[in-house]
C-alpha cells in the first residue's frame, strides 16, 4: 500500500497520487487543489493533535487526519 | 436613476470579496432574503454614468458543487433561473492574484455558465511583494474575458473595474480560446442528463457528479423514478473512479494550460511573515496561551465592557420613561408608552453594547486572518460532537448573550453545523440569567465555606449553576445531529489565508451592518411581543380595586402626618399595583397554571412571574418585586426582596420557598429559552419561525424537566 496523506511529520511533503473515495469530503479536496500531481507538505498538526495544517500547491489547508487518510501519496 | 443592469460578484472565501462589494457600491447596499434558505441576499447599486448597476454579492465559495439549498443560490442566479430574481447580465469573478491556481477552479465553473464575465485580480500588491509575475494581457487573450488588477483595499484598480463595467455585457460572451473538455465518458452523459432532463449544461453535470450534493436531491424529487437511470449514467462516466475526481483533475490540468507562461512565481517559496507568525500563533503552547487570552479578552468585553454601555442605556430609557411619564396622566397610556414602549424598546437596545464590541472582535479577527487559527486550534475538542471548530467562539460569545453568539454563527458554512450551534447557543448561562442566580443565592443558599474560606458553597452554586447549560448542551448536540440533522460528518477543510491586518472600514462597516440588522429585524419583533405582554399585565383592570385604594389613600392624607403620609402613600401604591397585577390576565394565568407548576414546587406567583419573564428573563427580579409590593425599584441585591421571598407562604402557612425550590427555579431559568430577542434573532438568522419555535419548544420541555428532577431530588436529598 501506498503511504497516505495522514503519516506524513511535521516537515515531510509528497505528490499526490490519488483520492481514494466518493464522497463530499473527498469532492471538497479534489476542488480545493489535492489533485494527481500536487505538491503537499505537512507543516504541523494543531495542539490537540487534529487539524493538520498542510502545504497545498502554495497555500496553507486545514483538513482532519482521518479525511487526509483519503490522499494517497506517490 | 434607472437599474439597467444586474450583474453578480462571486469568488473564493478571502478573497477581498467584501472589500471590493464595499468599493464599488460605497454604502448604496441593501440586505434581503432569498425566499426559503438562510442565506441573505446582499446586493448594492453602482452609480455610472447616466445609469447604475445593481450588484449582487453571492456568498464565498470554492465551487458551484452545491450540497445545500444555501449554496444552490448561486448556480441558480449563475443560470438565471433563481425564482424572484430577474435573470443577471454578468459576473464579476474575483481571483486572489496570491493563489491564482486554485481560484481558477471556480472561475472554470462559471465560464460554463455562457455569462459575460469580468476577471478581477484581487490583491495584486501581496502577489508582487511575494514574487508573483502575472501577465495580464495574455490571460485575458486565453480566457477570452477582460481581466483588471486591483487592490481593493488601497483603491487601487476600483477605476478600471467601473469603466470595464461600463461596457459590461460585451455583444456576445467570447468561449474560452484554450476551452475545458471534459473526458468523453463524462460528456456524453452530462449530454444525456442535460437532454433527458431539460436541464443546462452546468446544472446537468452537478446532478451527474456531486453525489451527495443538492442538485442531484432536487433533481430526484422532480423525477424520483430517474435515480436508477442516473446511477447508471454515473456507473458508465465514472469507469470505477470517482466523477468528483475526474472532474478536478480535467479542472487543474485546463488551469495548468490557461497559467503557463502566464503566472511566474519564485522558484523558492520563501517563509513568509505571516508563516513565521503561524509557527507561534498555531505552537502547542504559545499558540494555546495566546488562543485562551484572546478568548479571556472576548468574553471580558462582551461581560464587563460592555456593562457600564449597557447601564447607561438603562438608566438613559428608565429617565425617559420617568421624563415622559411625569408629563401623562395615570392610566393605560402612560403605561402603555412608559412601561410597554420605552421599557420594550429598552429591553432590546441594551444588547447593543454586547453585540458591538462582539462583533468589533470577530471582524478584526475574521479579517486579519485569525478566525481560521481559531477553529484549527478548537476543531479537535468539537469534533468529538460532531460539530467543527468554527462553532468554539459563537458558543464561547453566548455565555455573555446568546444574540451576538447566534449571530456569529455566519461564519459556520456547514448548514447543519450552523443550526445546530444556533440551536444549542441559547443553553449557554449568558449574563441575563446572572441575577436570578444572584437573588435565589443570596436568599437561600447558606454561606458555608471550605478549604479555609477559599471555598464557599454560595460560589460553588453559581458555578454549577453557569455549567449546567453546557453540560446539557453535550447530549443535545448529540442527539440534534443524530435525528434533525443527520448527515455524515461535514469535512472540514479549511483554508488557512496568510495574515494581515484588518482594514479599520472593512471591520467598522460589519459592525455597523451587524448592529443595524439587531435593532432593526429583532428590534420589531421583541418589541411586539413586550407589547403583549404588557397588555397581559395590565388588563384588565377591575374598578373595586381603584375605589378601595382611593379610599385608603383619602383615609391617609386625613389621619397621618403629612410626613407620615408620603411613605404611607407609596406603600399604597405599591399595593394597588400588586392588587392589579394579580387581578390582570396575566394573574389569572398564572393561577391557572399552578396544577403545571406545582409538581416543581412553585406557587402561582412564581409561576407567573416565569411567564412575565418569558420575554426577558431579567424581568422576573421587577415581577416578583411588583407581586410581594415591594415597587418597581428592586434589583438582585435588594434586601426587601430577599426577605419577601424568605417569608412567603403557602395559604397554609408553609413557607414557599425552600432550597429545593430555589434550586428548582434556577435550572428551569438556567434552561429556559426565556428571551425574547434570542427568538426573533434565531428566526432572522435562519430565515424561518420553524427552528425559533423548535429552540424555544425544546428548551422549555428540557427546562420543566430538569427543574422537576432538581426539585424531587434535591428534596428527597435534604429530608
Amino acid at each position: 500500500m501506498t503511504k497516505r496523506l495522514n503519516t506524513l511529520r511535521p516537515g515531510e511533503r509528497g505528490i499526490v497520487e490519488a483520492i481514494h473515495g466518493d464522497s463530499a469530503v473527498t469532492q471538497r479536496l479534489a476542488e480545493m487543489g489535492m489533485v494527481p500531481g500536487a505538491t503537499c507538505e505537512v507543516v504541523r498538526y494543531a495542539p490537540l493533535g487534529d487539524p493538520i495544517d498542510i502545504l497545498l500547491d502554495g497555500y496553507h489547508l486545514s483538513l482532519r487526519k482521518r479525511d487526509a487518510a483519503h490522499v494517497s501519496l506517490a | 436613476m434607472s437599474l439597467q443592469k444586474t450583474i453578480a460578484l462571486i469568488g473564493n472565501p478571502n478573497t477581498g470579496k467584501t472589500t471590493l462589494f464595499n468599493a464599488l457600491t460605497g454604502l448604496r447596499q441593501r440586505v434581503g432574503n432569498y425566499p426559503g434558505v438562510t442565506v441573505e441576499r446582499k446586493s448594492g447599486t453602482i452609480p455610472l454614468q447616466g445609469s447604475a448597476i445593481e450588484l449582487i454579492d453571492l456568498p464565498g465559495t470554492y465551487s458551484l458543487a452545491a450540497q445545500s439549498p444555501d449554496e444552490m443560490i448561486a448556480v441558480d442566479l449563475l443560470l438565471g433561473q433563481q425564482s424572484g430574481s430577474a435573470p443577471i447580465d454578468g459576473v464579476i469573478v474575483i481571483l486572489d492574484a496570491t493563489n491564482l491556481q486554485r481560484n481558477c477552479y471556480l472561475l472554470s465553473q462559471i465560464l460554463e455558465c455562457g455569462l459575460p464575465i469580468l476577471v478581477v485580480l484581487n490583491m495584486i500588491d501581496a502577489a508582487r511583494k511575494s514574487g508573483i509575475r502575472i501577465d495580464v494581457r495574455r490571460l485575458s487573450a486565453r480566457l477570452g474575458v477582460p481581466v483588471v488588477e486591483t487592490c481593493a483595499r488601497t483603491g487601487e484598480g476600483i477605476r478600471d473595474v467601473l469603466q470595464v463595467l461600463c461596457q459590461l455585457p460585451p455583444p456576445l460572451p467570447t468561449p474560452p480560446v484554450t476551452p475545458l473538455t471534459l473526458p468523453a465518458a463524462l460528456a456524453t452523459a452530462q449530454a444525456a442528463v442535460a437532454e433527458t432532463a431539460e436541464l443546462s449544461a452546468v446544472e446537468a453535470l452537478r446532478v451527474l457528479v456531486d453525489t451527495e450534493g443538492y442538485a442531484a436531491q432536487r433533481y430526484l424529487q422532480r423525477c424520483p423514478e430517474c435515480a436508477d437511470r442516473l446511477a447508471e449514467w454515473r456507473r458508465t462516466a465514472a469507469n470505477g473512479t470517482s466523477l468528483a475526481a475526474i472532474e478536478a483533475s480535467s479542472r487543474y490540468t485546463w488551469i495548468r494550460q490557461l497559467l503557463r507562461d502566464v503566472v511566474a512565481t519564485p522558484a523558492v517559496r520563501t517563509k513568509s511573515w505571516s508563516d513565521r507568525l503561524d509557527a507561534v500563533l498555531t505552537h502547542k503552547i504559545w499558540g494555546t496561551l495566546t488562543f485562551s487570552m484572546v478568548t479571556i479578552l472576548v468574553f471580558q468585553s462582551i461581560y464587563a465592557w460592555a456593562g457600564p454601555l449597557m447601564d447607561c442605556i438603562d438608566w438613559l430609557f428608565g429617565t425617559l420613561g420617568t421624563t415622559i411619564g411625569a408629563y401623562l396622566p395615570r392610566g393605560a397610556l402612560r403605561s402603555l408608552i412608559v412601561d410597554g414602549i420605552i421599557g420594550g424598546v429598552g429591553s432590546v437596545l441594551v444588547f447593543l453594547p454586547q453585540i458591538l464590541f462582539l462583533f468589533l472582535f470577530i471582524a478584526i479577527m475574521e479579517d486579519c486572518g485569525y478566525m481560521a487559527r481559531a477553529a484549527f486550534l478548537m476543531d479537535r475538542l468539537l469534533s468529538r460532537l460532531g460539530l467543527s471548530g468554527k462553532s468554539f467562539i459563537p458558543l464561547l460569545s453566548s455565555f455573555a448573550c446568546a444574540i451576538p453568539g447566534i449571530m456569529a454563527t455566519r461564519t459556520i458554512e456547514d448548514r447543519r453545523d450552523r443550526l445546530v450551534t444556533i440551536m444549542v447557543a441559547p443553553l449557554m448561562s449568558c449574563s441575563a440569567r446572572l441575577p436570578v442566580y444572584t437573588i435565589l443565592i443570596a436568599a437561600f443558599i447558606p454561606a458555608h465555606a471550605y478549604l479555609g474560606g477559599w471555598l464557599g458553597l454560595q460560589g460553588i452554586v453559581l458555578f454549577a449553576a453557569y455549567s449546567i447549560g453546557l453540560f446539557v448542551a453535550i447530549p443535545v448536540i448529540w442527539l440534534l445531529k443524530r435525528t434533525l440533522f443527520r448527515a455524515a460528518t461535514p469535512a472540514f477543510v479549511m483554508e488557512l489565508p496568510p495574515y494581515k491586518w484588518p482594514s479599520l472600514s472593512l471591520v467598522g462597516h460589519r459592525v455597523y451592518e451587524r448592529g443595524m440588522a439587531f435593532v432593526r429585524r429583532a428590534g420589531t419583533i421583541i418589541f411586539a411581543m413586550t407589547i403583549v405582554v404588557w397588555a397581559l399585565s395590565y388588563f384588565p383592570r377591575p374598578a373595586g380595586i381603584a375605589q378601595k385604594y382611593a379610599g385608603q389613600r383619602v383615609a391617609t392624607a386625613v389621619l397621618h402626618h403629612p410626613a407620615e403620609a408620603a411613605a404611607e402613600l407609596a406603600r399604597i401604591d405599591r399595593e394597588e399595583a400588586g392588587a392589579y397585577l394579580r387581578a390582570s390576565a396575566m394573574g389569572h394565568l398564572g393561577q391557572w397554571i399552578e396544577p403545571v407548576v406545582k409538581p416543581l414546587g412553585w406557587d402561582w406567583r412564581i409561576g407567573m412571574a416565569t411567564l412575565a419573564s418569558f420575554p426577558a428573563r431579567e424581568v422576573i427580579i421587577a415581577v416578583l418585586g411588583t407581586i410581594y409590593n415591594l415597587g418597581d425599584a428592586v434589583d438582585e441585591t435588594s434586601a426587601g426582596l430577599q426577605s419577601a421571598l424568605r417569608t412567603a407562604h403557602w395559604p397554609d402557612g408553609r413557607l414557599v420557598f425552600s432550597i429545593p425550590v430555589a434550586l428548582s427555579i434556577m435550572v428551569f431559568f438556567a434552561l429556559c429559552c426565556q428571551c425574547g430577542a434570542t427568538v426573533a434573532t434565531i428566526r432572522r438568522e435562519t430565515n424561518s419561525w420553524q427552528y425559533a419555535w423548535l429552540t424555544f419548544g425544546y428548551m422549555t420541555i428540557l427546562a420543566y424537566g430538569a427543574a422537576f428532577l432538581t426539585y424531587r431530588a434535591t428534596e428527597w436529598f435534604l429530608g
